[in-house]
């Protein structure tokens, strides 16, 4: 069972709380993008095996988008944060660095 | 290999049974092979076996991380049907149920295929039209199946309850040759065949990286040493997007963990499956007597193999509602296996960026009932390079935008 702080309200709840939103820091593209950028957009998905970044809403309390950080080794949670943001905080990153040494996910580690 | 029979019965019982003699062989791999199967579930021991069966390819090795058939193939709850809207998914699912119902005589060994009848209830006025839509599609497909008023549904599944405060059964969508399989048994029976043709099945091998010269697939480096081969088969269900990052392409894939649960053994007391969509939940009663019980997948990425206790909750919910007897029962077991999502939810049979290397992936929540479809045409793409039964489902799809659609045609659960 996931438990989520979630960053806006405050609240540690476990998932049935939440509701999961998919990958987070999608690139998005619109009208007029060529087909592998709508692709990659729409369909390519990391879908690591380890460290994640998704979106979760906190559907069952203040009802706001934030991100997490997440294993999906192990369900460990790392850590969540605002969804005002391209990148994880870097506390976060070090955090995540000091249990899963050498983690990469996307253009950032 | 000696053949099953009631003669190889009587033979062994009147000298205690001291003649049987190994299903599969355990070899050590060779340094080469002309057809490399990574996977040995379902998928991938019928993609073999049909190399060999129909194109003479018997040169293959299928190499399992862990013991074949332990991934999705033991986790499923055994459904076959082929009631599918879209013509692509109908003809793959269909070849799959024809070939599941001679596959005992075929392999030589029991899989115990049922053709018990699905039913998937109509719980919406929205679900009779989609429904209604689907059996006029089959009509056209050539699969029988035909859309049922609640009368019917009663007498064929005298347990249910038809007038649920929540969701009323209003209708069905019924294929009566639809059914289920002993799961173990189809990789099982697989394996034995796959072996009898000269193929290795390594277990306890697992792949490290695909190696690759000049944009085509040479070998690949497994924890018992190098293997090279000329083609490369990915049939690795949840497992395929790290295998295709070692080959050096991306797929559509997300995976998740899809949840399954059986009770107690009780009396028989229901001789079809029903799938009831709206509600997320379908079960069936095994030979055992044990109600076997699915539900909807998990909604975030997972690689554990255990998913979140409130989707087993809501799919007992949901199932006590309809089947009020059930709500005594005690759970036995509950076990998860991680699934390959794409995003039309129909999978993906193709060629790869990576010459020679092709991939059978994307099954998602219902790979189990297409095993002996997907294995013959994996094995046609692999030998031939283009399959009728594949053509629609290729990875390029997702650029092209020519997706077939069933996450909305069939309903979520598979």
């Amino acid at each position: 069972m996931l438990i989520f702080e979630c960053p806006y309200c405050g609240v540690h709840a476990e998932e049935t709380e939440f509701s999961p939103g998919g990958e987070a820091h999608l690139k998005r593209f619109g009208p007029g993008s060529d087909d592998t950028d709508f692709e990659r957009y729409l369909f390519m998905r990391e879908n690591p095996k380890g460290v994640h970044f998704e979106r979760w809403r906190h559907v069952n309390g203040c009802g706001k988008w934030f991100n997490a950080a997440r294993c999906t080794m192990t369900l460990e949670v790392f850590g969540t944060y605002g969804a005002q943001t391209f990148e994880p905080p870097q506390d976060l990153k070090d955090k995540i660095t000091a249990k899963r040494p050498g983690w990469s996910w996307r253009d950032f580690s | 290999m000696k053949r099953y029979s009631a003669f190889a019965i009587a033979r062994e019982a009147i000298r205690f049974h001291s003649g049987w003699e190994r299903a599969w062989r355990n070899p050590e791999p060779k340094k080469r092979y002309d057809v490399i199967i990574v996977g040995a579930g379902g998928h991938g021991l019928a993609t073999a076996y049909y190399l060999g069966r129909n194109f003479g390819i018997t040169n293959v090795v299928v190499i399992e991380k862990s013991w074949l058939g332990g991934g999705n193939t033991g986790r499923n709850t055994t459904i076959i049907r082929s009631n599918y809207l879209q013509d692509p998914s109908a003809a793959i699912y269909e070849k799959a149920r024809s070939l599941y119902e001679n596959l005992s005589q075929e392999l030589n060994y029991n899989v115990m295929f049922s053709p018990r009848g699905v039913m998937m209830l109509a719980q919406t006025y929205h679900e009779i039209r989609g429904y209604q839509r689907t059996a006029h599609a089959n009509a056209l497909q050539g699969v029988t199946t035909e859309f049922i008023d609640p009368q019917k549904v009663k007498e064929l599944c005298p347990i249910i309850n038809l007038t649920g405060p929540r969701y009323p059964v209003l209708g069905a969508l019924w294929q009566p040759r639809g059914g289920t399989a002993r799961h173990d048994a189809v990789a099982w029976g697989y394996a034995r065949a796959c072996s009898d043709m000269g193929m290795d099945i390594i277990q306890q091998c697992e792949v490290k990286a695909v190696r690759q010269k000049h944009g085509k697939v040479v070998g690949v480096d497994t924890t018992k040493g190098a293997i090279d081969c000329d083609k490369l088969g990915l049939v690795v269900a949840g497992h395929s997007g790290v295998l295709a990052d070692m080959a050096g392409f991306r797929l559509p894939v997300e995976s998740v963990a899809l949840q399954a649960l059986v009770s107690e053994p009780i009396k028989p007391c229901m001789d079809v499956v029903v799938m009831a969509n709206t509600v997320h939940g379908y079960m069936s009663q095994s030979d055992k007597g044990e109600m076997v019980i699915g539900g909807g997948a998990d909604g975030y990425n997972n690689y554990t193999q255990r998913g979140s206790f409130h989707h087993v909750e809501e799919t007992v919910r949901a199932l006590v509602e309809t089947f009020p007897m059930i709500s005594r029962l005690k759970m036995l077991r509950c076990w998860g296996g991680i699934v390959d999502m794409t995003g039309d939810r129909s999978p993906i049979l193709s060629k790869t960026p990576l010459e020679n290397c092709f991939i059978n992936c994307g099954w998602g929540t219902g790979g189990f009932k297409a095993i002996p479809g997907s294995g013959w045409g994996m094995a046609e793409l692999m030998a031939k390079g283009q399959s009728p039964l594949t053509e629609e489902f290729g990875i390029q799809r997702f650029k092209d935008g020519k997706f077939i659609d069933e996450s909305v045609a069939a309903g979520v659960a598979h």
